[in-house]
């Protein structure tokens, strides 16, 4: 596999398995899930693959795949990662192959649609990750709406019907009017530079005016906001995560979500640097109502998967808000709490899951002492449920952490708002780890449940694992995204910084070289000396990298982790003394 | 070109048609009792069409502005284009009716040899460059419509239908015939380039009474083809003449005469007003006319569709809305918005004659057109339920289907015109392609999250039902992903009129 087709194969390899599954006679549903199976771990396989190829300390896009598709109007097939987008294309596919054994015993109609629908949403997700030409990132974006809207509506809840309709709506009201802003976008970039063209490093170059500015930026910022999603549009969550199957759950709470994180961080702020600091008050109050309300609705939830669903409103806030400090430990924080998110809450839906499966009920009322019954469960849970809640030395910590240094650099009032958020998701999860777990067991029938089983064991560990590397040892990770991320700060910075930036970027991407009849920067591209990665040094962006340079953010970690512990230490004295 | 040879041999299409439908008619007399008569009808008119599209295609130098006898009837690529896609239309219309038993066997020879015509008269209508041509083109599509229409002899339903078609059909000939007298009296010419020249001194000129006149004129011609198009105020006829009509016509009657209108509409209005003209300041408001047009059109249409319970009348609302999406592009008038209007129609074909084609289906197996007939279809036939979901969506506008190209065409071209009233009517579109997509996702739920009720067992798809349905779907398909070649023949037939 050479370095331009690898990101190819990781978007094709789940969606071609999934046309194959369709040859498949449909009675034979144990083939399906194993071909599924083995179709994601190959697609694991391969994105770890990628990520092994990849240049470390390069800012800019890697592993770029193109070729010219629709050249008359400029639409390029035009994959590439970075440092940002390859830990959401990890995530993605380590929760492909867990998300299908969590629907081993499950799903038990219709499985070969089902799996067919996740490999088709798993092809969507990844497509959108990579995609860097918007009009294949769109096509994407639009993909994984049909697969949802059925995983959730054929295989969900009770109130299915009409949480897949909300959910579909939700999202396509903001995906249309982003498409009408992508156009706009595209057409004024061709007024300024004579070239139609849908390639983002290009189009980040457009210059627009301020109305232009605002009025495209909220055309985007409303599709990912909805989709994040951020405070007053977050109301299709509960109802999309509470009715779909585990496995869609996982999925949405997983990565869909990032998706919207992932669209500002990319799209958003860097193509309309002014308007994303002119909305900025208003994205940190957002997102920190998101952050305490999501918490404070989630304390008073009977419904154990609700209560993780206004969890994962809480949690999105901090992603939120850690984009909009605009400085860089805002932004690694707020990736590195994506990665975290999608490993805990994905988790936590899976426990679940799995209680679900035993029980068919997920009241909180209907549980209690657990522990006694099932003690593996009850331990695995506890154990999410401390790095949910940002227990130093587990992955939730280091994002929220650094998610409120970046937003105390931005504004004191709203870290210290969304530092009660750390509290009150403390407050929220132990209380029901008090409820569901331990106490008496008063209801008889939970006595005879059978403990975690080989299956379940089997796809939790790879998670758990990552929960505790990636608390301990965060470093590498962050070291590997900062140049990338530092690269997007200066974009998403109004100033002299962003054109130099920005031609660096398309230099180590060659985006500057012609590739398609549809373009027509011959000369520019000709002079300009071709670096195959040429690294970005912070030194682009000195003023931000004073507040938390992520060499020394080990040395941060540890030592507040003291602190820390003790505000978790006194939530759960207070939860559990309740 | 006004040697009378060169003439004959550039309206080969129709006289191959011509041909075909007397043929035809020979064939279903002498085959008279025969029980191969309906197959043989069926496989010798959709030889004829094949040959007329094979015919298009030997025309000779189909260069901008060429025209056959005289200035009457256009030679260009846009006419050939529209030409061959109408008689597509048609091919579709023959083959669903064959399968449809809605159309009884022994009349299917009438219905056959009126499908033909009424292909050779969208033909002419999309080609006509005079007035008087135009006119004839429309009459020749209106009358075999009204007659097709009211098939169904013993249904009142049909019956009521083929009335009220005829008569809201009468009141607009009649209003657009009083447009074009005007015109002529104004300009004393029936071709519509003259017109246009007519046009363009007089809005140089100072104001006079004139100018209000031409006012006049145009608005009762757009009367017309609005009637034609279904575009709202004269879209009434629309969603009763759908339901009426047998199920094979009305999934021709959708897209048929809509292109064949929409091709006469973007002639009449670029060769007589010319985009030019209408951007300088004094020119007629035409655009933001048509513009405030198409908006009332989707929005009617898309909201009256919301609370179908019929899906056959739900899918007629939504032809009316998508008529409002292709006059957005009208509207703008460039030469984008031409090629956005002729790349959305080829897919429109695909994807609404399929979704008629599977209400057609349902309907022969359950008798019923009404939503709840579809419970439970993604198991009791999950073939038609997958292909179905493809056009809804595809209508819908969602990629990958073909639907999201043409309607990102469409939007495409609106946003490129660049001025503040059609950024606000792309906005206006987009969002109502969110209604649109409640009402489709509500039949996708309907198919696949709703148990089948008592009794509702398997729809049994026939074999022609099934391969026609892929022969739609596939394409719907493939055209999302790769419609390079579509857009590069639109870009050479688009070499139009000027």
């Amino acid at each position: 596999m050479t370095q331009s087709t690898i990101l190819s194969l990781v978007v094709f390899l789940p969606l071609l398995a999934g046309l194959a599954l369709l040859l498949v006679p449909r009675q034979r549903v144990v083939f399906c899930r194993w071909w599924t199976l083995a179709a994601m771990t190959a697609g694991l396989v391969a994105s770890g693959a990628a990520l092994s190829m990849m240049q470390k300390g390069a800012a800019g896009m890697q592993l770029v795949h193109r070729v010219p598709w629709i050249p008359s109007m400029g639409i390029d097939y035009f994959l590439g990662v970075d440092g940002i987008s390859i830990y959401l294309v990890l995530l993605t596919s380590l929760l492909g192959p867990i998300v299908v054994l969590s629907a081993w015993r499950s799903i038990g109609e219709k499985v070969r649609e089902f799996h067919f629908l996740l490999l088709l949403l798993q092809a969507g997700i990844l497509g959108a990750f990579l995609s860097l030409d918007l009009f294949l990132f769109y096509m994407f974006w639009e993909l994984m709406l049909i697969p949802m809207y059925l995983l959730i509506g054929v295989w969900g809840g009770p109130r299915r019907v009409y949480a897949a309709i909300k959910f579909v709506l939700y999202t396509i009201v903001g995906s249309l009017l982003m498409l009408v802003a992508i156009l706009y976008l595209y057409f004024a970039h061709h007024a300024q530079t004579g070239m139609y063209t849908f390639d983002l490093l290009r189009l980040y170059g457009t210059e627009l005016t301020g109305p232009q500015q605002v009025w495209l930026f909220a055309a985007f910022a409303l599709a990912f906001a909805i989709k994040a999603p951020v405070f007053p549009l977050h109301t299709w969550l509960p109802d999309a995560h509470v009715e779909a199957p585990t496995a869609g759950s996982v999925v949405l709470a997983g990565v869909l979500l990032k998706l919207g994180t992932y669209g500002f961080l990319r799209f958003a702020l860097p193509l309309f640097p002014s308007a994303a600091h002119a909305a900025q008050p208003l994205f940190l109050v957002l997102a920190v109502i998101g952050i305490v309300y999501g918490a404070l609705v989630a304390m008073v939830q009977t419904d154990i998967k609700k209560l993780v669903a206004y969890s994962s409103v809480s949690h999105l806030g901090y992603c939120v808000l850690g984009l909009f400090a605009f400085n860089i430990s805002g932004f690694s924080g707020s990736l590195f709490q994506m990665i975290s998110h999608g490993l805990s809450t994905g988790a936590l839906f899976l426990l679940v899951g799995m209680i679900y499966d035993r029980r068919h009920t997920r009241e909180i009322a209907d549980f209690g002492g657990l522990a006694q019954a099932v003690p593996w469960f009850a331990a695995t849970f506890v154990f999410v449920t401390l790095s949910s809640i940002g227990l130093p030395g587990l992955n939730g910590f280091v994002g929220e952490f650094l998610v409120l240094v970046g937003a105390f650099g931005a504004n004191r009032i709203a870290a210290a708002a969304a530092t009660t958020g750390v509290v009150l998701g403390a407050v929220y999860m132990l209380w029901l780890v008090k409820r569901f777990l331990f106490g008496p067991l008063v209801h008889e029938e939970n006595r005879m449940m059978s403990d975690l089983n080989g299956r379940e064991v089997l796809l939790l560990l790879p998670i758990l694992l990552f929960i505790v590397y990636l608390g301990v040892h965060p470093g590498p990770f962050l070291r590997r995204m900062e140049p990338s991320l530092h690269a997007t700060l200066t974009l998403s910075t109004p100033g002299p910084g962003r054109v130099e930036t920005l031609r660096m970027l398309q230099l180590s991407t060659g985006s500057l070289r012609g590739s398609g009849t549809g373009w027509k920067a011959g000369a520019e591209g000709a002079t300009a000396p071709r670096g195959a990665s040429v690294p970005l040094l912070p030194a682009t962006a000195p003023e931000f990298t004073a507040v938390v340079p992520a060499p020394g953010v080990m040395d941060q970690v540890l030592t507040v982790t003291a602190s820390a512990f003790a505000v978790s230490a006194s939530a759960v004295g207070n939860g559990v003394a309740r | 070109m006004t040697n009378m040879g060169a003439s004959l041999f550039a309206i080969l299409p129709e006289l191959v048609l011509t041909g075909a439908i007397l043929v035809v008619i020979l064939a279903d007399l002498l085959l008279k009792a025969r029980p191969g008569r309906p197959t043989a009808v069926a496989v010798l008119s959709c030889l004829g069409l094949v040959g007329s599209v094979a015919a298009i295609a030997a025309v000779p130098g189909p260069g901008a502005g060429t025209s056959a006898f005289g200035v009457m009837i256009a030679t260009d690529g846009f006419a050939l284009f529209f030409k061959g896609l109408v008689y597509f239309a048609a091919f579709f219309g023959v083959i669903l009716g064959l399968m449809s038993s809605e159309i009884r066997r022994e009349q299917y020879g009438e219905y056959a040899i009126l499908l033909l015509c009424l292909a050779m008269g969208m033909g002419l209508l999309a080609a006509a460059r005079n007035l008087l041509m135009l006119y004839l083109g429309l009459e020749m599509v209106s009358l075999p419509s009204y007659i097709l229409t009211g098939f169904r002899r013993g249904d009142r339903r049909s019956s009521e239908a083929a009335v009220k078609y005829v008569i809201i059909g009468a009141a607009s000939s009649g209003l657009m015939l009083y447009g074009f007298s005007l015109l002529y009296g104004l300009f004393g010419t029936l071709d519509l380039t003259r017109i246009g020249m007519g046009i363009t001194r007089l809005l140089a000129g100072p104001p006079t009474g004139e100018h209000l006149a031409l006012a006049v004129a145009t608005l009762l011609s757009l009367a017309g083809f609005a009637y034609k198009i279904a575009a709202v105020p004269f879209h009434m006829w629309c969603p009763d003449v759908y339901e009426g009509a047998p199920t094979p016509f009305t999934a021709f009657l959708s897209v048929g005469p809509k292109a064949a209108g929409m091709a006469a509409l973007l002639r009449f209005f670029l060769t007589a007003f010319g985009a030019p003209v209408a951007g300088a300041v004094g020119g007629f408001p035409w655009q933001v006319l048509l513009g405030i047009l198409a908006m009332v059109t989707m929005t009617v249409g898309n909201f009256a569709a919301l609370n179908q319970e019929n899906v056959k009348r739900m899918l007629a609302y939504s032809s009316i809305a998508h008529a409002g999406y292709m006059m957005m592009a009208v509207a703008v008038g460039s030469g984008d918005a031409v090629r956005s209007v002729m790349l959305y129609l080829p897919i429109y074909l695909l994807m609404n004659t399929g979704a008629f084609l599977a209400v057609m289906a349902v309907r022969e197996r359950t008798g019923s057109e009404l939503l709840t007939a579809y419970r439970g279809l993604g198991s009791r036939s999950p073939y038609l339920a997958i292909t179905l979901t493809v056009f809804l969506f595809s209508l819908t506008g969602i990629p990958p289907f073909a639907g999201f190209i043409g309607k990102f065409y469409l939007f495409a071209a609106v946003l490129k015109a660049g001025s503040p009233f059609f950024n606000v009517v792309a906005v206006v579109g987009v969002l109502n392609s969110v209604i649109a997509l409640y009402y489709y996702a509500r039949l996708v739920r309907t198919a696949f999250f709703e148990k089948a009720g008592e009794g509702e067992g398997a729809v049994a798809l026939t074999e022609p039902s099934r391969v026609m349905l892929t022969v739609l779907a596939v394409p719907t398909l493939i055209l999302g992903i790769y419609w390079g070649p579509l857009a590069s023949l639109i870009e050479r037939s688009a070499g139009m009129m000027r």
